[in-house]
């Protein structure tokens, strides 16, 4: 009931950001190692905030990713929605996993995402070649516990001006 | 939704959403631009006068180089007439710049900052100083999406200088590298041999540069020849490019083959001022890569003396 006072640009500042890394352009020898950045935010977001940002919000955020990256519209809203609906209904034992645990978590939740888009590409006749895709999923697990902390930061920032947020 | 997209019902929708995601790619386009524009205002004035130097003498030599190509345009279209088929010269352009943005790391696409706005439309062929770069797939307001030629769900008509021998140009995913899957063994192909556009297909004007053979493989069991080219577009360096407008000629309307393009050309003619508006003059970085490779045909000149190698072998 506070979330309707309670700000949420910050939230969407965060994607914002995540959707300028996403299309970031790096050196080739990089790009394979560039994390998901979109779907680590959206996992965050939905584990801490599940009344705020839920699945809906996710499949928008995978719309502006299909654009983005001239793909197929839907194939990443699918697939983030697919996400958004495991870390939702999980987001409670989720939460209190340690570290390491959460970690593991969040590379299976990544690379479901990456079999939905893996897949979809195969059906609709683009199969990508190499392993490019697997190594964004692990580069995006690694860089789990940092970008955690990060946000966990800015998430306590907000909630301490807050005290009504939850 | 996905098989939606398959029947192109959503183009609308999705050109919208694309322009409201403009403001994402314009924000990560900007330090690069920033960094292109602080490069350009504080170079040292030596480095402008001697790059300035460098541009004149390129000016004077290719401007000895049109004096013939007028002579030999002229001489050209008398021959075609002689025949009686259409000659067709001077294509409108319009100088793009690439944003800085990465897309699909799987496909080689690029984004370009001119859009529908700037007459740019879907299919329209995308040159740089070297040779063909792409096609436009997908035209937003503000920008335009295009495919590389080197991308695997691409290819294109094109031609052997040398011979005139047509065959289609297919992507490989490697943006060194275009194959040519569908000639025989005993076609005549050699390494060195230039490829252009043929025009046929209506999308890429005819007679641009598209790439040099590099390696023709035959392998006995199989029909057809293993042929590789690399691509005469640096591919991987460019920053700007042309946009082609065919320009039509009187007669053109009637030619079949090119109506779809003659069409095209002929809504946009009104939108010249802009084009001449838009020619600014080619910054620093690219003339330099410019000036390294020169543009080959002279290269595949000698092939001419070949005779027919593949063949022999078969005997």
């Amino acid at each position: 009931m506070s979330s309707r006072r309670t700000p949420r640009w910050p939230i969407w500042i965060v994607l914002l950001i995540a959707a300028a890394l996403v299309s970031l352009p790096l050196p080739d020898s990089i790009t394979p190692f560039r994390p998901p950045w979109a779907t680590l935010a959206v996992i965050y977001w939905i584990m801490m905030w599940p009344r705020i940002f839920g699945i809906g919000s996710a499949w928008i955020v995978g719309i502006i990713l299909d654009i983005l990256q001239g793909e197929l519209m839907g194939q990443h809203a699918i697939a983030l929605s697919v996400v958004a609906y495991l870390t939702l209904r999980f987001h409670l034992q989720i939460r209190i996993f340690p570290l390491w645990q959460l970690t593991v978590t969040v590379f299976a939740l990544l690379a479901i995402e990456a079999f939905i888009l893996f897949w979809i590409d195969g059906v609709t006749g683009n199969p990508a070649i190499g392993i490019d895709r697997w190594t964004q999923v692990a580069a995006g697990a690694i860089l789990w516990p940092p970008i955690m902390a990060i946000m966990d930061r800015i998430r306590e920032r907000i909630e301490r001006r807050d005290p009504t947020f939850s | 939704m996905v098989l939606d997209n398959q029947n192109q019902h959503i183009q609308d929708v999705r050109r919208v959403l694309s322009a409201a995601t403009y403001p994402i790619r314009l924000l990560v386009d900007a330090p690069f631009a920033f960094s292109n524009w602080v490069g350009d205002t504080f170079s040292t004035s030596t480095t402008l006068r001697t790059e300035n130097q460098a541009l004149q003498e390129r000016i004077l030599t290719q401007d000895a180089r049109l004096q013939r190509m007028a002579a030999l345009e002229a001489e050209n279209a008398r021959l075609r007439a002689l025949l009686e088929s259409t000659a067709k010269v001077g294509d409108r352009v319009l100088i793009a710049e690439i944003m800085s943005v990465d897309m699909n790391p799987f496909r080689h696409q690029i984004v370009v900052n001119k859009g529908s706005m700037h007459d740019v439309y879907v299919g329209q062929a995308l040159i740089d100083a070297q040779g063909i770069v792409g096609q436009v797939i997908r035209d937003q307001i503000f920008s335009a999406e295009a495919l590389l030629i080197t991308d695997v769900d691409h290819a294109l008509p094109v031609e052997l200088v040398r011979n005139r021998l047509r065959t289609v140009a297919v992507g490989t995913g490697d943006l060194e590298r275009l194959s040519m899957p569908f000639l025989p063994r005993n076609a005549d192909v050699l390494e060195g041999d230039l490829l252009v556009t043929s025009g046929l297909g209506g999308t890429f004007p005819p007679g641009y540069p598209v790439g040099i053979v590099s390696e023709v493989f035959s392998d006995t069991g199989k029909p057809f020849l293993k042929i590789s080219a690399t691509p005469a577009a640096a591919l991987n360096r460019i920053r700007e490019v042309l946009m082609i407008w065919p320009e039509p000629s009187e007669s053109d309307v009637a030619e079949q083959g090119d109506a779809v393009v003659a069409d095209d050309s002929g809504t946009s003619a009104e939108g010249d001022t802009i084009a001449a508006a838009d020619m600014e003059p080619v910054t620093g970085p690219e003339t330099a890569i410019a000036d390294d490779d020169e543009v080959e045909p002279e290269t595949s000149a000698p092939a001419n003396l070949a005779t027919e190698m593949p063949e022999g072998q078969e005997l």
